[in-house]
């Protein structure tokens, strides 16, 4: 669950980039956060997985108060978040399998549990046949899977994927948010990051909007844009 | 599924990075061993210098000259007791009469000197010194005892072996020290530059609940293998140079008269040396490299 409570953060140049954010997200839920460039989303990803600090407010992840938490306890809390990045990240002197298997060592996982995990995550989506390949010799819409698979792989409650159909065609976009609905339903909690409306509006899922700091709208079923909303 | 401390997967993510960083892995080597080569020959000049002084200083000794009315014997009874002055090490007595044949022995060519007696010197003893620095003391105790008439000593020669001894030794530690710091600022360099490219995996092992240490250990182990080879390849050539030097200066018309240490005699403590060196730049290099890209 995250939970962010009159949320403001001032960056040292003194942009207000939030402005009293209020923001709950329960466990189970598939919501979009969407704004356009500069609206103040990627410092809500930043605050939630702790790169930044914030500046005033309370914001709870997941069981920790980030308000008071040490440097020693945020990898355990990034260990229950799983993140997607728009250009992938994935290491490319490594192949598949040591891209997820890189993830979940990095954890402490034993090779007893890497051999285990990798081929159901890998199976979950779709690429059981290209566990060798390197990310390379793979296509966009394939890398972005392997990322979700990353993100995966150890198990996270939560998965946030800041822009993940930014590099990819129409369909390939579809097909990525199709299969993190599947992982919602299979009972992660997925918060995607985008501002591309029309795929927004294809999905039937709670949206909130945010704009120049502040969330400007927030509704089930609604439609990006304020169309619906 | 965390656990503590896995020992095989550090071990075998660092070797494998020597290798996957190939170029790099060969530039920080390079610059241990340039590193090493000269702290190391630096040290081996000034260990060289100060065993020379150290002979000079063994042969600066005192005469200690004993009174005229004292017989042979009466002037050997006092060994003892100038043994037992601070800072005596060994004492060699001379007769007045070998000390005449010796003087003329020496001056063979001067005939002033054919129609001397027998008692033309004193009977006297020479001094070797622990610790030359006290000359002017021990001097002043051996003329306390009673029967030496007369000690004389080269106080101000004596002093200036000292004092070039211990600028030599000064100079050298702190230009050993400045190149030790300047080895750690070039080795962090090196390392940062490598732990540059592997600013992403560092990013990713960070967004997946890597813990510092976990991030940390790999980087570790390299730097204690590179550290490590680096000071096995710079301990062998500066024995071969050390050799070489050594073998044209023996040769040499003008240095002949120093004398070289061994090099093998010095290896039980030049090896262990440049490996703890070299692990320490090597480590400590990857430390101070990688702490900048942790801050995520």
């Amino acid at each position: 669950m995250i939970r962010l409570i009159d949320v403001y953060k001032e960056y040292d140049n003194g942009t207000k980039a939030l402005k009293g954010v209020n923001l709950r997200i329960d466990d189970g839920e598939f919501v979009f956060l969407v704004g356009p460039s500069g609206s103040g989303k990627s410092t809500v990803i930043k605050l939630i997985t702790a790169e930044i600090a914030l500046t005033e407010g309370r914001l709870m992840v997941n069981g920790y108060n980030l308000n008071n938490i040490t440097p020693r306890q945020v990898p355990y809390m990034r260990r229950t978040l799983g993140i997607i990045f728009q250009d992938f990240r994935l290491i490319e002197k490594k192949t598949v399998y040591e891209n997820l298997s890189f993830a979940m060592r990095a954890v402490g996982a034993s090779n007893r549990e890497v051999r285990r995990r990798i081929p159901y995550v890998l199976k979950l989506v779709g690429l059981e046949q290209k566990a060798d390949r390197y990310p390379g010799q793979l296509s966009g819409g394939e890398q972005q899977r392997v990322a979700i698979a990353r993100a995966l792989v150890n198990n996270p409650s939560m998965i946030i994927a800041d822009e993940p159909t930014g590099n990819l065609d129409p369909q390939r976009s579809l097909e990525i948010m199709m299969l993190l609905e599947r992982i919602n339903e299979l009972g992660t909690t997925v918060l995607v990051v985008t501002h591309e409306k029309n795929l927004v509006n294809r999905f039937d899922k709670r949206v909130v909007a945010i704009e120049n700091g502040r969330i400007m709208s927030d509704g089930t079923g609604g439609y990006y844009n304020g169309e619906k909303i | 599924m965390a656990r503590r401390f896995d020992a095989g997967y550090y071990l075998s993510e660092g070797v494998h990075s020597i290798f996957t960083h190939g170029f790099m892995s060969f530039a920080a080597v390079c610059m241990i061993v340039a590193c090493l080569l000269i702290m190391g020959s630096f040290t081996l000049v000034a260990v060289n210098l100060d065993k020379n002084l150290g002979d000079l200083e063994n042969e600066n000794q005192l005469a200690v000259y004993i009174d005229e009315s004292y017989t042979e014997e009466k002037a050997l009874s006092l060994e003892e007791q100038i043994s037992q002055v601070p800072n005596v090490t060994e004492i060699t007595f001379e007769s007045k009469k070998t000390a005449l044949e010796n003087w003329k022995a020496k001056y063979s060519d001067v005939d002033l000197m054919d129609n001397l007696p027998d008692d033309a010197f004193r009977d006297r003893f020479y001094v070797h010194m622990d610790n030359i620095e006290l000359i002017a003391q021990t001097k002043q105790d051996l003329e306390a005892v009673s029967g030496v008439a007369n000690v004389v000593a080269a106080v101000e020669i004596a002093e200036g072996f000292v004092m070039v001894r211990n600028i030599a030794t000064g100079v050298a530690l702190v230009l050993v020290g400045i190149l030790l710091v300047v080895s750690l600022f070039i080795i962090a360099n090196t390392i940062k530059l490598a732990t540059f490219y592997r600013r992403e995996e560092i990013a990713i092992m960070k967004m997946c609940g890597a813990t510092d240490g976990f991030i940390r250990w790999p980087f570790v182990v390299e730097g204690l293998a590179l550290g490590l080879a680096g000071s096995l390849v710079a301990f062998f050539l500066q024995w071969g140079i050390y050799q070489l030097v050594a073998k044209n200066i023996v040769q040499s018309n003008g240095l002949s008269l120093m004398t070289m240490i061994s090099y093998v005699s010095m290896v039980d403590v030049i090896l262990p040396v440049f490996c703890g060196v070299g692990v320490l730049i090597g480590v400590g290099g990857s430390l101070i490299a990688i702490r900048k890209f942790l801050q995520v």
